[in-house]
């Protein structure tokens, strides 16, 4: 069986969703063997929130050099668990942070690298979304130890009714790793809107907003979605850059996407053509959004929208 | 004080895409600067124009590295006109279709001959989208790593670097001493663009040009590690209904919606 470590995301507090998707891929490929970096007397209660996933085993690090010293400090924390379990594999949550400490491990530990897989086989092999969405790659590592990182929200996690075994694990960080000292640091400002790259509806508003926002996000918030934006719209200052979906921004994959005002450049469809089902609303039939949408209406946002919540709100009650 | 900006050549962000071979096609499509590698060089500009405000000839210089074809000049030369000093593309045979590693060892080698202080880059490149390398050459140098800059704030006389990281999971303050390889978000500033004098001046600055052998790397260390098995183009989305709103577009948009259970 292949050993397959999984570093476990968390805020301190609280393990990621992403923790028990990886463990079901994990699992697949062999053993899953789940990776706490934590600070002191933190690490049993992340632990417990692993329970009835598919680990069995969860190896927890308790020590608070990691977070005060970053990611090199986490890259090595991780090269010496994969060393000493002799692991064929680490499977890491594709963020921003997860992604780096992938790629010095890469160069540390001379492994090859996978980053953004949307599937993960019992052989390793790994499934890709690339350019946009616009192709669909398969690649294996040709290297001892397969590194990784997997997109959010790619499998639906499978359970497991036994619980992991919890193990201590002990990390030495080397001055060469305590180069960045971190002072401070925040979780994110949570709205009260789901993540856009986690949302199972995305409504997004682009160039016909003309800067005005509020009936996209009234209409997002009538079906529990996350709001986006087009590059027009997040460079014209209209809406935060964070929001951005497409080539340059974020790429969403949700069961429903709605393109309010947006005239479906590549540079945007780049970003959520891979959506399950497309609604686009334009006042110009010739946009080439409507060539990926299941339903367009061609007409004025501001008037589609407001009477689609009516009508939404009248069916519901 | 010498800061590196690393920049790529990528194919147009707004243009259609190609594969060959489970390769992208970059000879169908323009080549353009990584857009969010305008950022590096803008906030690159910033920190040294105003050390430099006055001096006859600079103290403190900005040099452009890429790796890529000879047409990659054309990048290099953008962030000349933006004001940057003078350039270095590594070009050889060996590096086509070079993975990341292999891209950033090349960079890091490049870095290391120049002795610079800092390296500045972009998050991420338009094509690829990995976002490793700024890290990864962080790591092969044995350098600090101060990436996804939100603020970028540079003591010279200190010798020391603080900056805002900024992603999703967070905001964090962090800082180094020199030497580090900072990279910055798109939200930091305002890329300008070239002015005039700006292109004519970039015509006359020095581009270095180097292959594998100059930096001293043979291509055996370079072979990449994955291994394409399969690569297919997404078929075409089914033609949906579109509809000319004409009072009613709001409701069937409803109908539609609640019908497939979508809302």
């Amino acid at each position: 069986m292949t050993k397959n470590l999984v570093l476990i995301d968390h805020d301190g507090t609280k393990v990621a969703k992403s923790a028990s998707e990886l463990a079901t891929f994990a699992k697949r490929a062999g053993n899953a063997i789940g990776v706490l970096l934590a600070n002191t007397g933190t690490g049993d209660s992340l632990a417990t929130q692993l329970n009835g996933t598919e680990f069995e085993r969860v190896l927890v690090v308790e020590n608070d050099e990691i977070s005060r010293y970053g990611i090199a400090a986490a890259t090595s924390s991780l090269a010496q668990i994969i060393e000493k379990e002799s692991a064929e594999s680490v499977l890491i949550a594709s963020s921003a942070r997860g992604k780096e400490i992938a790629g010095r491990l890469a160069v540390r530990l001379k492994s090859g690298i996978i980053t953004d897989a949307v599937d993960v086989s019992s052989e390793l092999s790994t499934t890709q979304s690339v350019f946009g969405g616009s192709f669909t790659v398969k690649a294996k590592l040709k290297t001892p130890l397969s590194i990784i990182t997997v997109r959010p929200s790619s499998i639906e996690p499978s359970s497991s009714s036994a619980n992991p075994t919890v193990e201590k694990a002990s990390v030495t960080i080397d001055d060469k790793d305590k180069l960045v000292e971190i002072s401070t640091s925040q979780p994110p400002v949570k709205g009260g809107r789901p993540d856009l790259t986690e949302a199972k509806i995305v409504v997004s508003g682009g160039r016909g907003t003309n800067g005005n926002f509020a009936e996209v996000e009234a209409f997002a918030d009538l079906v529990g979605g996350a709001v986006g934006a087009s590059r027009a719209a997040t460079d014209a200052g209209w809406y935060p850059h964070t929001h951005q979906v497409g080539q340059t921004g974020k790429t969403v994959s949700p069961q429903l996407y709605v393109a309010c005002g947006i005239s479906g450049a590549i540079q945007h469809r780049a970003g959520m053509q891979t959506s399950k089902t497309i609604v686009a609303i334009n006042k110009d039939p010739e946009a080439p959004i409507f060539d990926l949408a299941d339903f367009g209406v061609v007409g004025d946002l501001f008037a589609v929208l407001p009477q689609a919540r009516e009508a939404i709100k009248a069916k519901r009650s | 004080m010498k800061i590196a900006i690393c920049v790529k050549q990528v194919p147009d962000s707004w243009a259609e895409k190609k594969m060959v071979s489970g390769r992208l096609d970059r000879e169908s499509v323009d080549a353009v600067l990584n857009d969010l590698d305008e950022y590096a060089i803008e906030e690159a500009l910033r920190i040294l124009e105003p050390l430099n405000e006055g001096e006859e000839t600079p103290e403190h210089s900005i040099t452009v590295i890429s790796m890529g074809p000879e047409r990659a000049t054309e990048a290099i030369r953008k962030g000349l006109s933006m004001g940057a000093h003078s350039g270095i593309l590594v070009t050889d045979v060996a590096l086509q279709g070079s993975d990341a590693v292999s891209t950033a060892k090349v960079l890091a080698s490049t870095i290391k001959s120049g002795g610079f202080d800092l390296v500045f880059c972009g998050t991420e490149s338009t094509d690829a989208r990995m976002s490793v390398v700024p890290a990864m050459v962080a790591e092969i140098l044995g350098w600090a790593q101060l990436t996804f800059a939100g603020s970028v704030k540079v003591d010279v006389a200190a010798r020391q670097v603080e900056i805002v990281r900024m992603t999703d999971s967070g905001v964090e303050n962090m800082s180094a001493k020199f030497p580090c390889v900072v990279s910055v978000i798109e939200k930091i500033n305002e890329p300008r663009y070239p002015s005039f004098k700006g292109i004519m001046a970039a015509k006359k600055k020095p581009i270095e040009n180097k292959t594998l052998n100059d930096l001293g790397i043979s291509a055996s260390e370079l072979t990449a590690w994955s291994e394409v098995l399969d690569s297919q183009s997404r078929p075409p989305r089914e033609k949906g209904v579109k509809l000319e709103d004409s009072g009613e577009g709001g409701s069937k948009l409803a109908d539609y919606l609640l019908e497939k259970r979508l809302v």
